[in-house]
């Protein structure tokens, strides 16, 4: 055990620093789910690629740095400390990449990853459907398979960045005899296609950041398919996997809310001071976003050394959801009468985006795996509870 | 940056792991609830003959000479069989405590310790009561701001019974004949990092009696009909369990990270071991509570196994600083106004 950053490792870190210091926007982009907003992150991503910072953990042949899991978080650290702009393409860079990276064909990758990783073409998600939430495999979608062309009919639902993004990957039912998780396949398809209708779905914040996509007979190459046919399970869970795992949520994000809850609980300690709850939870979620860090510290350097994620990274999603949802109440009870204010009400003075925050920490414990279901396959897979 | 153990570590763990599953059962423990001293010098001769508790002992005096990181996997196995032995209190508060002191005290006992043939139990004014006293052969009290040395013959005992009947508590009144061993800011540094050492120990334990209460009632509910099927395989049984997994699972690392600090003697130790000490602690309660319920009737017995781990953990949670105690300490760093908090200040 070595608890210190290399020199090569710092020498990263300054790298990223420099770089970010020189490049990132002064003022805040607009919302990436507003129109001006996409396009201002989609030219970020052109930013971030052209510095070759775009995705610094795919390999140096597909414009990234091939770093390890240690100069990704030092990276991601670098990326939230400077308040950088979220990423647009999200979807794309750290759940279909890697899954393309490990079950596309050569063809696929070169014709698919560069676009990604310039903001080019930016990625939606088409999992769900009206009656496949949490039970994923009860899609119905269907994709009918004539010639090299399959004709997809049915709907897609809470479709993140849908609205604007050019490309969707989802799994679609390819056998119509077939029941559950199998004859399901994955497919890639433009979102220009005709047949294809996107209705956009408000968000709490009024805005549309979630999707419906309805498909009318829309025709899509064969060569959108990602893995063999039927196959679409057994790729989705690795998506999934990516999507829970150590890349989309980073310890940086926590980390930096935590430090501007300890600000906000300082600068208004008079007040804050008179529910004694406030400073308490403002301390454990400190402590929990620096267990979260250290955690994933531990769980990376496993990784390096060629170890395996186990059934107990299920419980990294519970862990930072419900952490994420406790600092942003916990703000909101500090902010008091102002916690409701829009950010550009006349008296919104000093409440910074902790309302945006909030009405985000929202959806953590729902997205990507209920935290219900977490809790079972933690039950079930990590303690083998019975089913 | 590596922060894992190594292959050394983690296979000294699993033979630390089986011989104490295998030896230290809780048939075991139950008989030594029988006995006067509840403690069994059987027992203490197999642990140094395994060379443990000479662990931290330097080798020049007869120990293996390896640090607070080296036992810490270790310790958390201590806590996953409930050992009445003083193994961690030894290795890492008396052992590493002498060290510090050094001369001939040092000299004198450290040998002993590896060999077996003595133990030395220290009491910290912040714990009140003193565990094991009753068993030492050399004392090590701490009195305002001096450090006394006093063998048995040189103190007074009074046995203060715990819930656990495996916890053995006594006041210390110091008699004549006991030696002021240090004292000023010599002995304040001294008490600081025993201090510090316990608090660790103490963390180490709770995550390995966390593990073993979850073990139980994973074992209880699965084996347990009602509605003709496993209570182990509702929901609401689930989710209780799985709560504990959760908050364990995020209580290891730090409690790793706080052992690295205090072997390596970082500046951070007593902000790192105040953190482990808090969530190791959150996570075995949350354990016992949930356990207990998991159980149902049963859990509210002295025939099953649960209470022998649960009532460990509740007191452990009060000793070598409750909650309080480590809550200010973080509150004294964070809430300074010169803190380095966020992103990239964990390591630092």
């Amino acid at each position: 055990m070595d608890l210190a950053f290399t020199e090569q490792q710092q020498a990263f870190r300054e790298e990223v620093r420099s770089w970010l210091a020189a490049n990132v926007p002064p003022e805040p982009l607009h919302s990436f789910d507003t129109e001006e907003g996409f396009t201002q992150h989609r030219a970020w991503e052109a930013t971030l690629n052209k510095g070759r910072w775009g995705m610094v953990t795919w390999p140096q042949v597909l414009g990234g740095r091939g770093c390890d899991l240690i100069e990704w978080l030092i990276f991601e650290e670098e990326y939230y400390k400077i308040r950088a702009p979220l990423r647009v393409n999200q979807n794309g860079i750290f759940l279909l990449g890697p899954t393309l990276m490990e079950y596309g064909t050569e063809e696929q990758k070169a014709r698919i990853l560069p676009k990604m990783a310039n903001g080019e073409e930016v990625w939606a998600q088409a999992w769900s459907e009206p009656n496949a939430g949490s039970d994923m495999a009860a899609i119905r979608t269907t994709a009918t398979l004539e010639g090299d062309k399959y004709i997809i009919n049915g709907q897609k639902t809470w479709s993140t960045r849908a609205v604007w993004a050019d490309w969707c990957f989802g799994m679609f039912r390819t056998d119509p005899e077939s029941e559950r998780h199998r004859g399901l396949t994955f497919i890639l398809v433009p979102l220009n296609s005709p047949g294809i209708t996107v209705r956009p779905i408000p968000q709490l914040d009024g805005l549309p950041g979630f999707a419906e996509i309805f498909f009318d007979n829309v025709e899509v190459g064969v060569e959108n398919r990602l893995g063999d046919e039927g196959a679409g399970w057994s790729v989705a869970m690795a998506t999934a996997g990516f999507e829970r795992g150590l890349m989309l949520r980073s310890p940086a994000r926590f980390q930096e809310t935590a430090r501007r809850l300890v600000e906000l609980y300082s600068a208004n300690r008079a007040s804050a001071d008179c529910d004694p709850a406030v400073k308490d939870a403002v301390l454990g979620a400190y402590l929990d976003a620096e267990s979260y860090c250290l955690a994933t510290y531990q769980t990376a350097c496993r990784l390096n050394k060629g170890g395996k994620i186990g059934a107990e990274s299920s419980t990294n999603k519970i862990f930072w959801s419900e952490l994420d949802q406790n600092m942003h109440a916990t703000a909101m009870s500090i902010l008091g009468a102002r916690a409701e204010l829009l950010p550009h009400a006349p008296d919104a003075h000093g409440v910074g985006t902790w309302l945006d925050g909030w009405l985000f920490s929202q959806s953590g414990p729902i997205y990507a795996g209920t935290n219900e279901v977490q809790r079972n396959i933690i039950a079930e897979r990590m303690l083998g509870m019975p089913r | 940056m590596d922060f894992t153990f190594s292959e050394d570590q983690l296979l000294f763990q699993e033979s630390v792991r089986d011989f104490l599953v295998n030896e230290v059962t809780t048939e075991r423990i139950r008989a030594s609830w029988e006995s006067d001293s509840g403690r069994e010098d059987a027992l203490w001769n197999q642990l140094a003959e395994l060379g443990l508790t000479g662990m931290t002992v330097p080798e020049v005096h007869g120990g293996l000479g390896m640090t607070e990181l080296d036992f810490v996997l270790l310790a958390q196995e201590c806590g996953y069989v409930g050992l009445p032995e003083p193994l961690v209190h030894t290795v890492m508060v008396a052992v590493p405590l002498l060290n510090d002191m050094g001369g001939e005290l040092a000299a004198q006992w450290l040998p002993k310790v590896a060999s077996g043939e003595a133990k030395v139990i220290v009491g910290l004014e912040q714990n009140v009561f003193v565990e094991d006293a009753h068993v030492a052969d050399l004392l090590l009290i701490q009195q305002g701001a001096k450090l006394y040395a006093a063998t048995p013959d040189q103190v007074n005992l009074r046995h203060n019974e715990s819930v656990d009947p495996s916890r053995k508590l006594f006041t210390v009144e110091l008699l004549t004949g006991a030696t002021v061993v240090a004292s000023g800011e010599q002995a304040a540094t001294l008490i600081a990092s025993a201090f510090n050492r316990g608090a660790l120990g103490c963390a180490a334990q709770v995550l390995g009696l966390a593990q073993r209460m979850i073990d139980l009632s994973v074992q209880y509910t699965s084996e347990r009909q009602q509605f003709g099927k496993p209570i182990g395989s509702f929901q609401a049984v689930k989710h209780h369990m799985a709560n504990v997994a959760v908050r364990l699972e995020y209580a290891k690392a730090p409690t790793h990270r706080a052992a690295y600090a205090v072997a390596m003697g970082q500046n951070v130790a007593a902000h790192a071991v105040s953190h482990a000490k808090l969530v190791a602690c959150e996570a075995a309660n949350l354990a016992a509570k949930n356990s207990v319920q998991v159980h149902g009737a049963m859990g509210y017995t002295w025939e099953v196994d649960l209470h022998i781990f649960m009532k460990k953990a509740w007191a452990l949670a009060n000793t070598w600083g409750d909650a309080g105690f480590h809550k200010r300490r973080i509150g004294e760093r964070i809430f300074a106004t010169d803190a380095v908090l966020g992103a990239g200040a964990t390591f630092v």
